[in-house]
């Protein structure tokens, strides 16, 4: 966190290809066992508009794809749509960067908006670190952690 | 005694039980292969030594354990002694942390201090530590280390070089 903003940083190391990575990244066959069973809706092209679905429908965040480079780097506009507290708080940005370090890939995951002492970015700061846990989990034992397959009950 | 402040966190889900993390985080069977080959030497209680040491048994960090409460808390004070130039930076505390949720453990990784840190010296531990335990996850999960190559941390042994301590 900065004066003028607060982010969220974390960074995991999954044995995997940047392929691979991606895929999970992008595909809701992937996303639905890491992510809480949520998927995208996205064609995946720089304006595209981006949303986060859960299972019963609704779009839990929506923004649009900012930068895309297959394989590397996908910057993505992100507000919430659940809450109006976080919704107030506008758009924040979502770096998800990919750097092959030999038989591992380094994942990146960068989340910023532009307003100090973010109620969002503290939300998002909890759920981050058990979704890309998963993830790796997922890529490199086939088994996604079996906390997060599920949508959270009464959200 | 001066106040140690949480400047890193870096928390990780593995599917495992806080025994086997326990385990991994306090002997050098795991360690050795998670922790870029170093082992652990520790007494296993409050006030113990603690010792991480290289392969030709040098003392790359040195410290004494102040928290205690296997399988859910372990910390220890945390100097580093090699490389030599890095000696003169304070002491800090890292911390684990570790509680079941749900059939995954969560563990938590602070490193706290007790002075104005410069970003830059904080940047070794930042960029190690996700390293260090992204290796510990996949080899509880796994049964297989990753070798995780990292460049040599220029910015923090720069900004080290730069105190005026």
């Amino acid at each position: 966190m900065n004066s003028t903003g607060s982010s969220f940083v974390y960074v995991t190391y999954i044995r995997t290809t940047p392929e691979r990575l991606w895929q999970a990244l992008t595909e809701p066959e992937f996303t639905r066992q890491f992510w809480a069973d949520t998927v995208q809706d996205c064609d995946w092209k720089v304006g595209s508009s981006w949303k986060l679905m859960i299972p019963d429908g609704r779009v839990a965040d929506a923004g649009e794809v900012l930068e895309i480079e297959p394989h590397r780097r996908l910057v993505l506009s992100w507000q919430n749509q659940f809450k109006p507290e976080l919704k107030a708080e506008g758009f924040s940005r979502l770096v998800y960067s990919l750097e092959q370090q030999g038989e591992m890939v380094k994942l990146t995951v960068t989340h910023q908006i532009g307003r100090p002492g973010s109620q969002f970015i503290e939300k998002v700061s909890g759920g981050w670190p058990i979704i890309l846990s998963s993830l790796k989990s997922l890529l490199e034992t086939g088994e996604s952690l079996e906390a997060t397959r599920r949508w959270p009950e009464g959200i | 005694m001066p106040e140690f402040k949480p400047k890193t966190v870096y928390v990780t889900y593995i599917a495992s039980t806080p025994e086997k993390v326990w385990d991994a985080l306090t002997s050098s069977e795991f360690t050795r292969k998670y922790f870029w080959d170093r082992s652990i030497e520790l007494e296993r209680k409050l006030g113990g030594d603690f010792a991480l040491l290289l392969p030709d048994g040098t003392a790359n960090v040195r410290g004494k354990v102040i928290a205690w409460d296997p399988p859910h808390k372990f910390a220890v004070t945390w100097h580093v002694e090699w490389p030599a130039e890095f000696s003169k930076l304070p002491e800090c505390h890292v911390t684990y942390e570790l509680a079941r949720a749900g059939e995954a453990v969560r563990l938590t990784l602070t490193e706290s201090h007790s002075w104005d840190v410069p970003d830059a010296i904080l940047s070794g531990g930042r960029s190690g530590w996700p390293a260090i335990l992204s290796a510990l996850k996949s080899l509880l999960e796994t049964g297989k280390a990753p070798a995780i190559k990292m460049e040599p941390p220029v910015a923090m042994i720069e900004a080290i070089r730069n105190l005026k301590f």
